[in-house]
């Protein structure tokens, strides 16, 4: 016997080199996840002999003989183990791909180490949830309960679960952090609304848990790659060889020696990839983006872009034949900079490309896009200012880090068909790039996305299903190819870096006179998404604010460094870092209190949104308007966490520690431009219970609990009753993708109209059946109340062919017009003046996302928000080193946060009903991020009285930033 | 990660068995995270049954494969000299690891050692402790040197191919000193920036053994009594003046010891920002050894 695994022998040998996660997923127990592969992220964590370890990092041969328990031998003859129970009771997952990990760490925990989870769970990284649901989660909080206006109070002031030991230097205030939530205790619901009506559970604005809540903390979820081998017979596995040179011509691949090792299948170079140019981006007019990218190039422009794949039976034996690849290269110049692409003689990265057929601005400079325009007369606005206010800002590269990583399985059934199950946040929209470029007929071609193990934005993509369709057609065989951390983190996708010179001026009585900015976008090696953030991160940073003078220059270029593409916010989270800084400087400058600046400038109800147009987005409109809402209840909650501080006399935290406040304001359009497409299909089941076919991916959005919350609404049921099918392209007809917001407002309107439709079908049969009034049938959960009779849903749908009719609907959605939603954040920090350490005291969020269909959710997804949103204000960093590859390749060179990092936050949700949405709800998804570096940055300069204009805000970055003003004040 | 060119595992702790592609094999959770595309065999020393720690009245002896769990579960045993004062740096040094306690249960105190990074907390608690390592030797000997001597950069020890950490001895007197403890990072629970241990003898003799910053450890001696000359510093050197010492000669002593090269610069710290850190770490020890002597280093962890 080698070991025994959840009480059952297990008699397989693991090879030598194996680790214990990799043995245990051979041995079916794919609830054992792998995040990073390395130790950090904690997603593999297994019990062996009791103890918890990182499977990941575990030789396998060491657990022989011994007992090993993994998340699917927590549970006891199907009774959830108790804190199951309580990930359940407090929803202490999105996506869930770290849940596994949590849970087996969390249940060796003792009382006294659950005093310390910062210490106790750093070790396991969650990127969705921002760790406050997996506190209460851990703590036994059950938040079921949580109404929408409760949902602030629910967030205690000053950081609960950063407050554990910091480093020596630092205050011992920082453990008074619990002191100080108490006070902040704070009952204090949103001010002025009207009590909301209490929710019908399991309809709009109530909190269901998510569907696949059990599965999730069970183990049982399928992800990606947890596929029954009987399923994928033959099963073959692809690694890639990546180019070492950021700029190269390959000369020639010898593919011998690697085709002679023992289990190599193939190898497939550039010349078997097909000759059609596309981009890896996703969007629903593929024009959107430039055709730039071959499955397989013979040209390399970045280190990390693949060179040759190798197919084998193994992931091993794939590993050995890349090694064997001996290939020439023709190193070329290089650029990295994108001021120096734009240079007259710089390396052209697209030199070969047709500028027209390809879709690029100017190939032989660099440029994929650019964009000039001038509202008014940005001179005059600022000659006319009494501030004036010119800095250049910049943010930098951050992955996405979703801790399932890109991967995919292709296979080629009997009839020809290609089967793709991939980690994707848009199937249809993947399917169709690859029939474009295999030259393969729709309906040959079915993409599947399984639970996503996280996606802000980076699933955007198609990074992966290419390469393995090729292999998958030209084999006949099924190929898997899993990218490791790594190769995530070196050559994949990052957010694209800005650099913007922005000029901005105002009159001394507070009106916004002018603002210009002058943008530099750097999309890497390959123009994927390149003006679609370009153009989007110009356009509600801008129109926010009414200003009669408004200035954009901007351009999006190539550099020989790995690609940026699409990352949560699309270009407003780098562009409001700029804007809202800047109308804090202005403030500062006029000696006018910023928040009293931005009421006097930002839009109001009927204002024109204006940023690059002379006319407003003719299908934008104020379906509701909470930014007024939004910077109350934030302002409010700033002066009382003050006031909490004073009153615990803790706001003098020592002569080193310097305290400021600061906010910040977002937009954003509550659907993309162009057409964003939606279809549901709605059933009544035999068994009386509904079932929903829809398109859109789960990734831990969420939008799972709102399609079966929405629909569940219309059909006065219960989210129960309503069982979601999604993402196959075999189930609905089309689905632009879970992008941009739009889980809720389109694809959830998409089932909204559907449940509408089938309600009226459904009351229909039962008039005829029951021989009751029409305008006396009414839907009840389970039934319908036919003038006082209960008529079961399940005789409703016996009944249905009786009288002619099918209690199947469909609803469809085509993204537009579209509304606004807001966010706006507030801080108080502490900032060590002699270290550069940085306290969060307070930390406060308020949205606007209409009428919010699940508020725990909700508020779920405005933490996340944050969360991530702090990693890339205070650590994050793609770095690519001077021979243009990625340094911080793995997760210890690449911090995102942990439960030690992350405030709890307050959430308020400002009072609106949205005209266009479903059931007056907004999006509320990718902003949540957009307001916080600002707001973060804006504090530090209220404390200090320094402006940091560059991403991450670290603390050496700070220390030395402040060191730097104090010599130069000294100086002066 | 799976180590897939791996052939074999073999259980030893002989270093007559080592050949060219082996390595030793301790908790693995080093070797495993990054992984390798050339090592052929691994060779496992956990089945060599070294006791973990031994007390005796020299003081500690803790042997390379003793787990970093086990070490954490020291101060707990009722065998312990009360006047070992300086094992509190135990507890605080393994609470410096970014490994969580997970990681605890299968790596070694040998392990991070020989991995040799600037920021390796077994490196700053042995080295301010003056450990001393037992090497052991292909040819069947073995040899002694100070563990601020074995790690000899970022990544680099001073070990032959072949040779193995055995132990490493923790000395009675720097047990018996009291200690004061300084650590930064860029993020909460983090990865070392700064890491800074002062050791302040009963003879009034000072150490200050400054990790992490620096590329190696770097050990400041303040002789109790006067020294005449300033003496070159640095591993072992001796500065004069521990009870006179103020912070004008600790702030020279460090110009002397640390070269604006050996502060490390990784995404963990810049360079300048490790020295002033450092700078002011150690005048904060300097004080507190110095100055305040009923504050204990966990107060002011």
């Amino acid at each position: 016997m080698a070991m025994d695994i959840n009480g059952t022998p297990h008699g397989n040998e693991p090879r030598p080199g194996a680790c214990l996660r990799t043995f245990l997923r051979e041995e079916g127990m794919l609830g054992v996840k792998k995040g990073c592969d390395g130790g950090d992220c904690g997603a593999c964590t297994v019990h062996v002999d009791g103890v918890p370890v990182h499977s990941c990092i575990y030789p396998a041969v060491r657990a022989r003989g011994k007992a090993v328990t993994t998340v699917e031998g927590l549970a006891a003859d199907g009774t959830l183990h108790p804190l199951q129970e309580q990930f359940l009771a407090a929803q202490g997952f999105q996506c869930g791909f770290c849940t596994a990990g949590m849970l087996m760490t969390a249940s060796t925990l003792d009382d006294a180490q659950k005093e310390n989870l910062p210490r106790n769970l750093k070790g396991n990284l969650c990127r969705c949830t921002g760790y406050r649901a997996i506190e209460d989660a851990v703590l036994r909080v059950s938040t079921e309960s949580m109404s929408a206006d409760r949902a602030g109070a629910c967030g205690d002031a000053a950081g609960g679960h950063a407050a554990g030991r910091l480093s020596a230097a630092s205050n011992p205030a920082a453990d008074s952090h619990a002191a100080a939530s108490n006070p902040a205790a704070d009952s204090h619901a949103a001010s002025g609304h009207a009590a909301p009506v209490q929710p019908v559970a399991g309809q709009m604005g109530a909190n269901p848990g998510a569907p696949a809540g059990r599965a999730v903390v069970t183990g049982t979820a399928r992800y990606t790659l947890d596929v029954d081998p009987a399923d994928y017979p033959g099963l073959l596995h692809m690694k890639l060889l990546r180019s070492q040179h950021a700029h190269a011509r390959i000369v020639s691949i010898d593919t011998a020696a690697a085709l002679r090792l023992p289990g190599v299948h193939a190898v497939f170079t550039h010349k078997d990839s097909p000759r059609q140019l596309f981009s890896t981006a996703q969007h629903e007019l593929y024009t959107d983006d430039p055709d730039d990218t071959l499955v397989l190039d013979s040209v390399m422009r970045h280190v990390g872009q693949r060179v040759a794949a190798v197919v084998a039976d193994s992931v091993h034996e794939a590993e050995a034949g890349v090694r064997a690849l001996v290939v020439r290269y023709e190193v070329l110049p290089a650029v990295l900079d994108p001021e120096e692409a734009l240079r007259p003689g710089a390396p052209a990265v697209h030199g070969d490309k047709d500028a027209a057929a390809s879709r690029i601005a100017d190939p032989a400079r660099n440029t994929v896009a650019e964009l000039h325009s001038e509202l008014g007369d940005v001179a005059a606005g600022l000659a006319a200012a009494d501030v004036v206010h010119q800095e250049t800002y910049t943010t930098q590269r951050v992955q996405h880090t979703a801790l399932e990583t890109h991967a995919s399985i292709a296979r080629v059934d009997d009839a020809g068909r290609l089967h793709v199950r991939s980690s994707t946040q848009t199937p249809f929209l993947t399917r169709r790039a690859l029939c474009r470029v295999f030259g393969l007929a729709e309906e040959d071609v079915r993409v599947v996305a399984g639970r996503v193990g996280g996606g802000f934005g980076g699933k955007q993509e198609m990074l992966t299903e290419d390469i393995v369709a090729l292999a998958a057609l030209a084999l006949r065989r099924p190929v898997q190819l899993e990218y490791t951390r790594t190769e995530q983190l070196m050559a994949s996708t990052t957010r694209h870096p800005f650099t913007i010179a922005l000029r901005a001026g105002a009159r001394r009585d507070g009106t916004l006179t002018a603002l210009a900015v002058d943008v530099l976008v750097n999309t890497g090696a390959y123009g994927n998404h390149a003006p679609g953030v370009m153009f989007h991160g110009c356009g509600e940073s801008l129109a926010v604010y009414q200003c009669a003078n408004k200035k954009v220059d901007a351009k999006s270029v190539y550099t020989n460094t790995v690609p940026s593409g699409a990352f949560r916010g699309y270009g407003l989270s780098q562009m409001f870092f700029a804007v809202e800084s800047a109308m804090d400087e202005l403030a500062v400058g006029l000696g006018m209190d910023p928040m009293e600046f931005r009421r006097r400038n930002m839009i109001r109800p009927g204002d024109p949104m204006l940023s690059t147009s002379p006319e407003p987005e003719e299908d934008v409109h104020y379906g509701s308007y909470g930014l007024d809402q939004c910077v109350a209840l934030v302002d409010d909650a700033l002066h009382r966490g003050a006031e909490r501080y004073r009153d615990a006399g803790l706001a003098d935290l020592g002569p080193d520690w310097a305290v400021g406040s600061g906010t910040a304001l977002s937009m954003i359009d509550t659907v993309p431009p162009r057409g964003h497409f939606a279809h549901t299909v709605l059933e009544l089941l035999a068994d009386g219970t509904f079932r929903a076919s829809v398109g859109t991916a789960e990734f831990g959005n969420g939008t799972t609990t709102v399609h079966a919350q929405l629909a569940a609404t219309a059909l006065n049921s219960r989210a129960e009753l309503v069982s979601v099918r999604q993402s196959d392209t075999a189930l609905t007809e089309h689905d632009t993708g879970a992008f941009g917001s739009t889980g809720t407002v389109v694809a959830g309107k998409a089932t909204l109209l559907a449940a509408q439709d089938l309600a009226g079908e459904i009351l229909k049969v039962a008039a005829d059946g029951s021989g009751a009034a029409a305008a006396k049938c009414r839907l009840v959960p389970g039934a319908v109340d036919c003038a006082g009779t209960l008529m079961p849903l399940a005789d409703v749908f016996k009944l249905a062919p009786t009288f002619g009719r099918t209690l199947r609907t469909e609803g469809r959605w085509g993204g537009t017009p579209r509304s606004v939603a807001f966010n706006v954040h507030g801080f108080r920090v502490a900032v060590n003046t002699g270290t550069g350490e940085l306290k969060i005291l307070q930390s406060v969020q308020a949205a606007d996302a209409g009428v919010v269909v699940n508020p725990r959710q909700c508020r779920g997804q405005i933490e996340g928000g944050i969360a991530q949103a702090l990693g890339a204000a205070l650590y994050e960093e793609v770095r690519v080193g001077p021979d243009g590859a990625v340094e911080t390749d793995i997760l210890r060179q690449y911090h995102i946060p942990t439960f030690a990092d992350v405030p709890r936050s307050e959430v308020y949700f400002a009072s609106t009903h949205d005209s266009l949405g479903p059931l007056g709800a907004k999006s509320m998804s990718e902003s949540p991020f957009n307001p916080v570096a600002p707001a973060l940055a804006n504090a530090i300069r209220n404390a200090t009285g320094v402006r940091f204009t560059r991403l991450p805000l670290a603390r050496d970055v700070m220390y030395l930033g402040l060191k730097a003003a104090a010599d130069s004040v000294g100086a002066g | 990660m799976d180590m897939n060119t791996i052939e074999e595992v073999v259980a030893t702790a002989d270093p007559a068995a080592w050949r060219p592609g082996d390595a030793w094999l301790a908790g693995g959770t080093v070797l495993f995270s990054y992984g390798s595309s050339t090592l052929r065999r691994l060779l496992d020393i956990t089945e060599a049954g070294w006791e973990p720690v031994t007390i005796t009245a020299d003081g500690l002896e803790l042997a390379a494969t003793c787990k970093v769990a086990e070490l954490y579960a020291l101060p707990d045993r009722g065998d312990l000299p009360t006047r070992w004062t300086a094992l509190e740096l135990v507890r605080l040094c393994c609470d410096s690891f970014v490994a969580s306690f997970k990681i605890w249960n299968a790596s070694t105190v040998g392990g991070n050692i020989c991995t040799a990074l600037p920021a390796g907390p077994m490196t700053s608690l042995c080295a301010a402790l003056d450990g001393v390592a037992t090497v052991l030797e292909p040819g069947g000997a073995s040899r002694q040197l100070p563990v601020a001597e074995l790690v000899v950069g970022d990544a680099r020890t001073s070990l032959a191919p072949g040779e193995l950490l055995r132990s490493i001895h923790l000395p009675a007197a720097a047990l018996e000193s009291r200690v004061a403890f300084r650590r930064l990072s860029l993020s909460n629970l983090g990865r070392s920036g700064v890491l800074l241990i002062g050791r302040l003898a009963h003879d009034g003799g000072l150490v200050i053994t400054v990790t992490a910053s620096t590329r190696r450890p770097v050990q400041l001696r303040f002789a109790a009594a006067a020294v005449p000359g300033p003496g070159a510093a640095g591993p072992g050197a001796v500065v004069p003046g521990a009870p006179g010492l103020d912070a004008a000669a600790l702030r020279s002593a460090l110009d002397k010891a640390i070269p604006a090269e050996l502060y490390h610069n990784d995404i963990h710290g810049l360079p300048q920002w490790r020295r002033d850190m450092t700078y002011r770490l150690a005048e904060e020890i300097r004080a507190e050894l110095l100055g305040t002597p009923n504050q204990t280093a966990s107060e002011r962890a």
